[in-house]
């Protein structure tokens, strides 16, 4: 049966035709078209592997940023607890200098104060004495002022003395 | 890796379910066919339909192309036997019996005539016949058309460089990575599959085309080219051919010394099966699209044969209702022949694939 035959007629031109075919579409077809394919690829790849690099790198810049602030807010918090604390000492330190300066305006304040008392009393202490014998010597001079009076005070004392 | 093996199971069985299929529709066909073919001769005298003629006529090669109506393209006969030498003539020489040169056609074979008409078996069987049939003509068609179609996709990647595809070159770089990345990559590896390469675009795309120019039902389409078994058989030979001369001592020792099995089951058993599978293998890769593509045609023509038996069973009415159907059906069976098509240039590809993966296989899994 012709069906299931293979003629030898047509297996030349199917053999000739074939590689005909086979080589031409090689060079001319196959060969830039799949370089062409690989080469797309390859630059597809580069791009995608580029872009991935890049997303790391700003991730990388981003976290150092990140890390960069983060510094600085700490160092300007520790910068103001410095400043409040040398501020606090500032405040003790002149309040301690204060009251010690305070307590020595008092102390020589009281001193003057006991000193001048001191003048004082030695002042009236003075003037009494004086203010004394003044006034003893108006009472001995009203006293002696008659002989009659000088006899009576010399009885007197001499009564007084009661020799015993 | 379990999904890949998954599928291929999948296309394999899907395979099968073709082949027994195209088997069940082709054997009765062959069958109902080769009684008929004995009585073509008293059939076309008695003017009545004969299906089988019909479809034989339509599946098998011819000296000329026909056209439409009474208009056929004359082709070119080459003739060479040892006793007359070289001959080459157009076949419309040969048309309706006429004697030419000392030759005529006898149905669709060239014979050698004697003087008083008679054929001369002697001298036939030393006639070989070279001719560009219309098998011949409608595959060099195909390859004219694949370099045309070929080069313009080409012409798209020089002009773009590595820009994007367009128009043409868009609707075949899928089909180009697909080869690629789907058959040649997983079956041969990715080490040597790149010297495959050429060879299995050509051998898709080439199938690809002749299937379907094969379905076109007028003028330079309609030829049955993959339903003819040299056709399969010279591109089922390509692939031994490569094959085989990119086997490695991995691929003989596997194959014919199977390592860890003892030497008399080696000699008596597994060498001489071994053998036969190198040769069953491009045997199976000719059958199986071979009878897939014939049984394709065989179908569709089938049915179209049904409006004519009817028509001639119950006169004209019965054909014109018999058309409606067998019109729906043919146009379904052709659209299920564009997908068998596609499967059958795709499988025959795979396996070639899968066969120089084998041949090119290495030592370094076991």
């Amino acid at each position: 049966m012709d069906l299931i035959v293979p003629s030898i007629g047509l297996i030349f031109w199917m053999t000739l035709t074939f590689l005909v075919v086979f080589f031409l579409l090689k060079k001319m077809a196959w060969k830039p078209i799949l370089k062409s394919l690989k080469d797309r690829e390859q630059s597809i790849q580069t791009a995608l592997d580029s872009a991935e690099k890049a997303k790391e790198e700003m991730k990388a810049l981003q976290a150092s940023n990140e890390a960069i602030l983060m510094e600085a807010r700490n160092e300007r918090d520790k910068l103001l607890k410095e400043a409040r604390e040398t501020k606090d000492s500032i405040i003790g330190e002149a309040k301690a200098k204060a009251q010690i300066e305070a307590d020595k305006i008092m102390q020589s304040t009281r001193d003057a104060i006991q000193s001048e008392k001191v003048a004082a009393m030695d002042e009236i202490k003075t003037q009494v004495a004086r203010l004394s014998i003044e006034i003893a010597e108006k009472i001995i001079r009203t006293e002696l002022s008659s002989d009659e009076k000088q006899k009576a005070l010399v009885n007197t004392m001499i009564d007084e003395v009661n020799l015993n | 890796m379990n999904l890949k093996v998954i599928d291929f199971k999948l296309i394999s069985s899907f395979k099968k379910l073709l082949f027994v299929v195209a088997l069940l529709f082709a054997v009765p066909a062959m069958v109902s066919a080769e009684p008929s073919d004995a009585k073509a001769e008293a059939g076309k005298e008695g003017k009545s339909f004969n299906a089988g003629d019909m479809i034989l006529e339509h599946v098998s090669d011819a000296h000329s192309w026909h056209v439409a109506g009474d208009v056929s393209i004359p082709l070119p006969i080459i003739l060479y036997s040892s006793n007359h030498g070289f001959a080459m003539f157009c076949s419309n020489k040969l048309e309706n019996g006429a004697i030419y040169n000392g030759y005529k056609m006898n149905g669709e074979h060239i014979v050698v005539a004697n003087s008083d008409g008679s054929t001369n078996t002697a001298d036939t069987a030393k006639l070989w016949d070279f001719s560009i049939t219309k098998t011949a003509a409608s595959i060099m068609l195909s390859g004219i058309l694949l370099l045309l179609i070929m080069t313009a996709v080409s012409r798209g990647y020089s002009k773009r460089g590595l820009g994007a595809p367009k128009g043409i070159q868009s609707f075949f770089e899928p089909i180009i990575v697909f080869v690629r990345d789907d058959l040649a990559i997983p079956s041969i590896g990715k080490k040597n599959y790149e010297k495959f390469m050429p060879f299995l675009l050509t051998l898709f795309f080439f199938i690809l085309l002749m299937n379907i120019l094969g379905l076109v039902p007028f003028f330079p389409g309609g030829a049955n080219v993959t339903g003819n078994i040299a056709i399969t058989t010279t591109l089922a030979c390509f692939t031994f051919i490569v094959m085989m001369a990119n086997s490695g001592k991995t691929y003989w020792g596997h194959t014919l010394w199977m390592p860890g099995v003892p030497a008399w089951v080696k000699i008596s058993i597994l060498g001489p099966i071994e053998t036969l599978g190198i040769i069953l293998k491009p045997f199976t890769l000719l059958i199986r699209i071979f009878a897939n593509m014939l049984a394709g045609h065989i179908v569709a023509l089938s049915f179209f044969a049904l409006i004519f038996i009817f028509g001639g069973l119950w006169g004209h009415f019965a054909g014109y209702l018999t058309s409606v159907f067998s019109v729906a059906f043919s146009a379904g069976m052709l659209l299920l022949d564009v997908l068998v098509s596609l499967i059958q240039a795709y499988v025959f590809t795979l396996l070639s694939a899968i066969y120089f993966g084998m041949a090119t296989e290495e030592a370094e899994h076991h």
